[in-house]
């Protein structure tokens, strides 16, 4: 099996350690909130305040579930739109409190759903890329396991973007750039080798600016292996972000997007 | 002046000479066009809305079914033509071509074929123009190159256009239509869509004005950014607007889609566009706008 389509199944296995996993072992005294304000509050989405060895921060992530039940709680990692405008309601409250933003991403993606274009899926992921391009406060996103396209973007416009040793993050899953570009989805392999979907790639191609290592054992068994970890470069990053002039981390933020794109004049 | 006189109905009537000769040689071409139509090509089109069979000169600059008013896909030259005063429209970085930051195979092969059908460098125009004496930034996405894809060019060239109006003070109109991100370009292409929506929260906070046109079709990546992001957004009527494809919906919920689901009418009626107006008012409605936000 290819390095790529090793994560991928590393990334979506149902043992994976989920967001609520991850804010337990990082941050002390995590409260959770709910609700967006306006609809509704999507359990795929979880957020609230919490303490990283004695600063306050907002901690928001997408939720997966160990189990079909807790599946269904959170619609599997895929958040609709109330999802999205409940991480932007805590954003804002951080910014009011000036508290960094610490961000969890594992989704296969944004609900695809009539509900979720009748509230505007779209809408909510476009509000959260530019409210996000110009928090005034610190933001820190982790991908943990998959990044699946705009539904994994829209919290993930961070000033330090940081990704597990078994992460992914794409355009669309290695499945559907098969079935779309090829019309052939049995060379899944071959789409997630050329998509560079990895860990490594993106770190090569700046999309992510840090890898943590994962136990031999898997995450699932020694989740504090790599926890310990993230958080001492949560310890070292955040006072350094929060040193930083206001308009110095807007415009280095803005800077660290408006780099991509490849193109000839 | 009526359509009427045009056909001259109504006027003196002309005697048509009949000659027999000249009738057995019109019998025979009329069997002869049974079996190969004689008709040149492209001077009829088929509207996909009303399915009727369309005589090509009935369409006017507009590109309007004359039998159900269905506005047609237009190339960004049509619509300046039809938008800005004459002469007006000056492009912005005319030459910027692909590369390929995935190496993805035949990628050059693709977009070569891509620029011959289109006649297009890429899938979106940017420029300034007046309209209506107005000046404005003007970014104008194309259906037919690529489905008017989101790649590394697309993106610069709308950021650059938003940066442009943001330095000049000028307020900027994106015209939008994409199938979403361009495949081909992997991770960065999604990139694009935070490097837009940053460039425009810059034009935001300098209280400058941004206007949205919805075009069909506007989905998936560009609508999860720069589409929803207008602080006015107007729709050409029937314009299928959405974040997910149909295909992608009906396979994730099992289940038929509402009638008019994702129509420019449906996001009217959900709260997610101001207005929805025919293509031969929107000169006089975006020159409207503008006014009203003149800077004092």
């Amino acid at each position: 099996m290819s390095d790529a389509m090793k994560s991928v199944a590393i990334a979506r296995m149902i043992e994976r350690p989920n967001t609520k996993q991850f804010i337990r072992a990082i941050f002390d005294d995590f409260l959770e909130f709910h609700g967006d304000r306006l609809f509704a509050d999507d359990g795929a989405v979880v957020g609230g305040i919490a303490s990283l060895d004695g600063i306050p921060v907002t901690a928001i992530g997408i939720q997966k579930g160990h189990t079909l039940e807790e599946n269904v709680n959170c619609n599997f990692g895929s958040p609709n739109p109330e999802g999205y405008r409940k991480a932007l309601r805590l954003m804002k409250q951080a910014e009011k409190f000036h508290r960094p933003v610490v961000t969890f991403i594992n989704t296969a993606g944004a609900f695809c759903g009539i509900g979720a274009e009748e509230r505007g899926q779209g809408e909510a992921i476009a509000r959260n890329l530019m409210e996000m391009s110009r928090l005034k406060t610190p933001i820190v996103s982790i991908f943990t396991g998959e990044g699946g396209s705009g539904g994994a973007l829209a919290l993930a416009v961070g000033d330090t973007v940081w990704m597990l040793e078994h992460g992914m993050y794409s355009v669309l899953s290695p499945e559907g750039f098969a079935s779309i570009l090829w019309r052939d989805s049995s060379r899944v392999a071959e789409a997630a080798e050329l998509m560079k979907m990895t860990a490594k790639d993106l770190l090569e191609n700046q999309v992510i600016d840090k890898i943590f290592a994962e136990p031999k054992e898997g995450l699932e068994k020694n989740l504090k292996f790599t926890t310990r970890e993230i958080k001492k470069a949560l310890l070292e990053t955040i006072p350094e972000l929060q040193k930083m002039e206001l308009k110095e981390l807007l415009e280095k933020r803005y800077q660290r997007f408006r780099k991509f794109g490849d193109f000839m004049e | 002046m009526g359509r009427n006189d045009s056909l001259n109905l109504f006027g003196k009537k002309s005697y048509y000479p009949v000659e027999l000769g000249d009738n057995r040689q019109k019998r025979n071409d009329r069997r002869k066009s049974k079996a190969e139509p004689s008709i040149p090509d492209g001077m009829w089109i088929k509207c996909n809305t009303c399915k009727a069979i369309i005589y090509k000169k009935e369409v006017t600059e507009y590109k309007l079914c004359p039998n159900c008013d269905a506005h047609f896909r237009m190339s960004p030259a049509e619509r300046i033509r039809i938008l800005c005063d004459e002469g007006s429209f000056q492009e912005l970085d005319a030459g910027m071509e692909p590369k390929n930051p995935m190496d993805y195979p035949d990628y050059e092969a693709v977009i070569e074929k891509a620029q011959k059908k289109s006649g297009m460098k890429e899938g979106v125009v940017t420029g300034v123009c007046r309209i209506k004496q107005q000046p404005a930034v003007l970014a104008i996405m194309d259906s037919h190159f690529m489905m008017g894809s989101m790649g590394s060019v697309v993106g610069e060239k709308v950021t650059r256009a938003v940066e442009y109006a943001t330095e000049h003070e000028l307020p900027i109109i994106i015209f939008t239509t994409s199938g979403g991100a361009r495949m081909q370009e992997g991770i960065i292409s999604l990139m694009q869509m935070a490097k837009v929506s940053e460039a425009l929260g810059r034009h935001d906070e300098a209280g400058l004005l941004y206007v949205t046109v919805l075009t069909d079709p506007t989905t998936g990546g560009v609508t999860a950014s720069f589409a929803m992001l207008g602080d006015i957004i107007l729709s050409e009527p029937k314009a299928l607007i959405g974040f997910a494809g149909q295909r992608v919906i009906k396979g994730t919920i099992h289940q038929e889609l509402p009638e008019g689901f994702q129509r420019a009418e449906f996001q009217l009626e959900h709260g997610f566009v101001d207005r929805i107006v025919h293509r031969e008012k929107l000169r006089d409605e975006l020159a409207a706008i503008l006014r009203l936000h003149r800077r004092q």
